[in-house]
């Protein structure tokens, strides 16, 4: 299986992450190796076989969903890396050279 | 303080006779380990003032004033968290992890928190954005990983116990680098509400400790259901020291060739000569095979990778952690926060996995794994049919150089060979010190049934009693 540097970039797209031009190489290159080592799965058998995704002893938990009160917003905000007037604060949709 | 030659039992005598305080006891601990970590960096943060709960109560909580390492993807309120990443490099938690919860009701000290690989990927704690951990028998070599720094903690004396999570072997690699006991429960014995999440059909939380009845006495607090996690079973959970001090007589303990085969040298002589140890005392060996192992790499990488890249959607730039200047957009802050937040390790665990799920490659990749991870279930529950253990190495190979695996993922993706079989099929899973192969410590594998902790305590305490390998020193320790 060959991986080549468009299909990397398209992934790169899918996971919101960019490379430079002198990592891309590196990766996917790297990338490559990784997806061939998973793709020795290729040979086994697995005809009718279910797929194992959790390895939990109980039956799916449904509660109530009931908000509940947090005492306070400011401690909730603490984390917020720009906000203004006790809102998180993003930057336009569109792009900012577009709209001045 | 150094823990090097003290356990919680011997701790707790002191403080109930009054021979430490546990104020004295946090500020000796958070002194000590200002000066060890000097040569190992095994904390990201340490608290300068951490000050032992209120009211102790030493006759009822045997973890009274005791200081805890806690890894730094379990959340801790007020005190930072980073998971030892830069996207999280200013992130602190507004609520305590369950565990946490649980710790501080049963009184233990916090004082602070311990390096690991960047959000738990990786095994040598090299990938951590705080740089890496020294292993204490020899400075020049890594501590494993991911938690690493919980290991290196423990091994070098710096706290008598510490927590670490464990995804793909990420106690159990540690534990057996360092010389020191480290278990990873069954998947559903511990809550996972407020671990920062990797990959959250593995991902379980356990302890590291010298001394396996300190992992017991740990495990005894943390385990149990929480309203916060349904995945947490409701089964009662046993005391854990109950299972210490008994004999193996007539125990059913199965070895995998394919474990064996992987070792040579040094390392199949000081694994064999605890499998004779266990036979001598009347355990009933038996050879078995685990016909999948060879494809437990490839599996583990795609279904771990594939739920890490769901779980680190949540890393965007915008209600916490690191957001990237001079944006221009919104989908810009995302991609440049993130790549510029993230390390390599995690970049290409986010990309395989969102390769293994994307349109076109899921059949073909993580469709393939969750079926070939059902073998690999199956393999297990054959072989519990008929013995109440399996044990066989932690690792093909102890602890290996700084900076000699760091650049080839795959090199060092296959040192959890023999580990991430316990979390495809969620089975409890210790490494107890084996011996010393070329003077560095080399960890013997102990996995049983489900819920089975017990037995994964007995054999444990049993080979502990026997080889005492606790009564060793780090080499790297001695100036």
């Amino acid at each position: 299986m060959k991986i080549t540097k468009d299909e990397i970039n398209h992934v790169a797209a899918l996971s919101r992450l960019e490379f430079g031009e002198d990592e891309i190489d590196k990766f996917t290159e790297q990338m490559g190796d990784i997806i061939n080592m998973a793709h020795q799965l290729a040979e086994v058998d697995t005809e009718g076989v279910p797929e194992t995704v959790q390895v939990v002893d109980r039956e799916t938990d449904f509660r109530e969903d009931k908000p509940e009160h947090w005492e306070s917003r400011a401690e909730l905000m603490k984390n917020v890396p720009e906000k203004a007037d006790g809102f998180i604060k993003v930057p336009v949709i569109i792009d900012k050279d577009d709209n001045e | 303080m150094n823990y090097l030659n003290e356990n919680i039992d011997s701790l707790n005598k002191k403080l109930q006779d009054g021979e430490i305080t546990a104020e004295d006891l946090a500020k000796a601990t958070v002194k000590n380990i200002k000066e060890t970590d000097k040569k190992i960096n095994a904390w990201i943060t340490v608290d300068e003032d951490a000050k032992p709960a209120e009211d102790l109560d030493f006759a009822k909580n045997k973890l009274a004033g005791i200081p805890i390492a806690i890894k730094d993807n379990i959340i801790t309120n007020g005190m930072k968290t980073t998971a030892a990443s830069h996207i999280l490099y200013n992130y602190m938690p507004v609520y305590d992890a369950t565990v946490i919860s649980k710790l501080k009701k049963a009184q233990a000290t916090f004082v602070g928190k311990t390096n690991m690989d960047e959000f738990a990927m990786g095994s040598s704690t090299e990938h951590s954005y705080y740089g890496a951990t020294h292993n204490p028998w020899n400075l020049d070599k890594v501590p494993g990983g991911s938690s690493g720094g919980s290991a290196a903690a423990v091994a070098s004396g710096e706290v008598v116990a510490a927590l670490g999570s464990d995804t793909g072997g990420s106690i159990r690699q540690p534990a057996a680098f360092n010389g020191i006991f480290g278990i990873k429960p069954t998947y559903g014995r511990v809550s996972r509400w407020g671990l920062i999440a990797f990959g959250s059909s593995l991902d379980q939380i356990g302890v590291m400790s010298k001394r396996v009845k300190d992992s017991a006495e740990v495990l005894n607090v943390i385990a149990g259901p929480d309203e916060h996690d349904a995945t947490v079973s409701e089964k009662e959970v046993p005391d854990f020291t109950s299972f210490l001090g008994q004999d193996v007589k007539g125990l059913r303990v199965a070895v995998p060739k394919e474990y064996m085969d992987a070792v040579d040298g040094e390392m199949h002589d000081v694994i064999q000569k605890q499998i004779d140890v266990l036979k001598d005392a009347g355990a009933i060996i038996n050879e078995v095979s685990l016909p999948h192992t060879k494809y437990v790499v490839p599996t583990y990488y795609i279904v771990a990778s594939s739920e890490a890249s769901s779980n680190l959607q949540r890393y965007d730039g915008i209600r916490y952690g690191y957001r990237a200047k001079d944006t221009k957009n919104l989908l810009d802050v995302y991609v440049k926060s993130r790549s510029e937040g993230f390390g390599e390790e995690v970049k290409r665990r986010i990309m395989l996995g969102s390769f293994a799920l994307s349109a076109g490659a899921y059949d073909e990749f993580f469709k393939k794994a969750a079926q070939v991870r059902t073998l690999i279930c199956r393999d297990f529950e054959k072989i519990f049919e008929e013995n109440d253990v399996i044990v066989g190495p932690t690792t093909t190979e102890p602890a290996f150089g700084i900076g000699e695996e760091v650049s080839d993922p795959i090199k060092m993706y296959n040192n959890d060979l023999l580990t991430i079989s316990a979390n495809l099929a969620g089975i409890p899973a210790a490494s107890v010190p084996a011996g010393l192969v070329d003077g560095m410590p080399a960890g013997f594998q102990i996995m049983a049934k489900r819920f089975d902790e017990g037995n994964v305590f007995k054999v444990a305490d049993f080979i502990e009693r026997n080889n005492k390998f606790y009564e060793k020193t780090p080499t790297g320790m001695e100036d």
